[in-house]
């Protein structure tokens, strides 16, 4: 396995990112904490900067020439996160702040509207809260049941029968992670949709960890709804997307008002604009979206296949060694099939947060805790654990440095 | 790692005087909410004095064995000697180097304390 040929240059890749030859503690530091956040290419950081140095206005508004440059960009920047995830129009593509506020801007329009007293929500146990907690809330504001699909902690997948027994009571809304965060599973997102809509309910699927890692077709898919953040994939932070089906997107409410989302306005009311300005109320994250564009850019300059088969094989390479070390437990799929480059464990005797001090002290930035998903770690009964997760960037070299760190770990506290 | 003493590993694996005292005069429930650590402290006086302290808790290393390290130079103290320690006593007591992002963990015991003496159950 150590022979294997990894796929991309990483090398050349490694120079496109400032950041990554810092030294912390007197040592390289190796990251492998993009599950949290990714690091940025110059190209992404020089597009954010390139637009308040020559052409700072703001968009959809101004008749003067660097205005229409700024609108350009930023509409520029929507047409490339639409080819990105194969939306049929950049009308279903609506900028947020990140995925949060995606996930919430459904559940205070669409929610609000369709889901009412002793309906039915379904969510899965390995949501991070993001896509957990704005539905329970939204259960207890409106009188609605939540109800949770369960893991199955020995695959680390979710239970596919317990799913199909619960769309018996025919949800309004199906809410999945279509990689999770903490545990790395990809789920069978395609055919979970499906299920979903032969049941009559709207599809919301999370898709931060999956969107920067492989290709994604929200068509394909049949996602209803479909969210991210634009600084988990090489992008700034504060800019993020909700991919929502046009149909769909035209029988909600707006979510704020102000500027941007009306087309006239008396003091009697006003009446809507159109998509997606619709759901983008006051001055946007012009830089972010910009930066966003960038990146996409330089995604799709690498490859998502490319970026993906990369993972796979760095994933298949660590899950094989950490499995090894006895006292290592995966939280998650261990067989490196289905699943992503975030990997989670635990070492028995070792704390995570200390562990994550030993890292750093070894100049490795890993996360340590709960990864906001706590009930899904809570079915694996434990409340943290240590996660590296592997990017584009990322060497074998530093998991190598990984795999040596957790045998000091277990030097330690053995 | 220069935060991993001897003496810390030692309290984390052997934690002192863990357990639970009934009507205890002092007693609070601390938790760490970033990372999950918690520790419970009870007290008992007499005559003014620290006649026995037994605590729970779980977590890391630091938050735990600080606990254990603070809470075993206890007895015997007057309140008034309780109510004066602070971080500063503890990382003495700690003898280690403890790095700003785990300072919440290494002060967890004393919080816990500080919180039992002004009377937050």
């Amino acid at each position: 396995m150590d022979t294997e040929k990894i796929m991309l240059d990483v090398e050349k890749i490694r120079k496109d990112f400032p950041i990554l030859s810092r030294i912390v503690h007197g040592k390289p530091m190796a990251y492998l904490d993009s599950a949290a956040t990714s690091q940025k290419p110059l190209a992404m950081i020089e597009a954010t900067d390139g637009y308040y140095r020559e052409y700072n206005a703001n968009v959809h508004r101004g008749i003067y020439v660097i205005s229409e440059e700024a609108t350009t960009a930023y509409e520029a920047a929507r047409e490339k996160v639409r080819g990105f995830i194969n939306a049929s129009s950049v009308e279903e593509i609506i900028y947020t702040r990140n995925a949060t506020e995606s996930l919430n801007l459904i559940r205070f329009t669409w929610g609000r509207q369709y889901v009412g007293k002793g309906d039915v929500i379904i969510v899965s146990e390995m949501e991070h809260h993001s896509n957990m907690v704005p539905w329970q809330m939204l259960a207890k504001e409106v009188g609605a049941e939540l109800l949770y699909i369960p893991i199955n902690t020995e695959t680390g997948r979710l239970d596919q029968g317990a799913y199909q027994k619960l769309l018996e009571r025919k949800p309004k809304l199906v809410g999945i992670v279509h990689m999770s965060n903490a545990m790395g599973t990809l789920n069978p997102m395609k055919e979970m949709t499906r299920l979903a809509h032969e049941a009559g309910a709207v599809v919301v699927i999370d898709g931060c960890q999956s969107t920067p890692h492989m290709p994604v077709d929200v068509q394909d898919l049949d996602a209803d709804f479909f969210a991210f953040s634009g600084h988990k994939m090489l992008g700034p932070t504060g800019i993020g997307i909700l991919y929502g089906k046009k149909k769909i997107l035209e029988s909600m409410q707006p979510f704020m008002g102000g500027g941007d989302m009306i087309k006239e306005v008396t003091k009697e009311g006003a009446t809507w604009n159109d998509l997606p300005y619709k759901f983008e109320a006051g001055t946007p994250n012009v830089a972010g979206a910009i930066g966003l564009g960038a990146a996409v850019d330089y995604l799709n300059k690498v490859g998502m296949a490319n970026i993906w088969e990369h993972e796979q094989e760095m994933a298949k390479y660590v899950l094989g060694k950490l499995r090894a070390i006895e006292g290592v437990r995966i939280v998650g799929p261990k067989e490196p099939v289905d699943r992503g480059a975030a990997i989670s464990f635990v070492l028995k005797g070792a704390h995570p947060h200390d562990m994550a001090s030993i890292f750093d002290d070894a100049g490795i930035a890993i996360r340590a805790g709960h990864l906001c998903a706590q009930p899904a770690l809570t079915a694996h009964g434990v409340d943290a654990v240590a996660r590296a997760s592997f990017y584009l960037y990322n060497t074998k070299e530093e998991a190598d440095r990984f795999l040596e760190t957790v045998l000091k770990v277990k030097e330690i506290f053995g | 790692m220069d935060m991993y003493q001897e003496n810390i590993l030692d309290h984390y694996k052997h934690p002192r005087n863990k357990g639970k005292i009934e009507g205890a005069d002092f007693q609070h429930r601390e938790p760490n909410p970033l990372c999950g650590d918690v520790v419970e402290i009870y007290v008992k006086m007499a005559d003014g004095k620290v006649v026995d302290l037994k605590w729970e808790g779980s977590g890391c290393a630091i938050s735990q064995a600080s606990a254990s390290i603070l809470y075993e130079n206890l007895l015997g103290k007057t309140e008034d000697e309780l109510n004066v320690l602070n971080v500063e006593k503890v990382l003495e007591l700690l003898q280690t180097e403890v790095n700003p992002a785990r300072m919440k963990c290494a002060t967890l015991g004393l919080v816990a304390l500080q919180k039992a003496l002004q009377g937050q159950k």
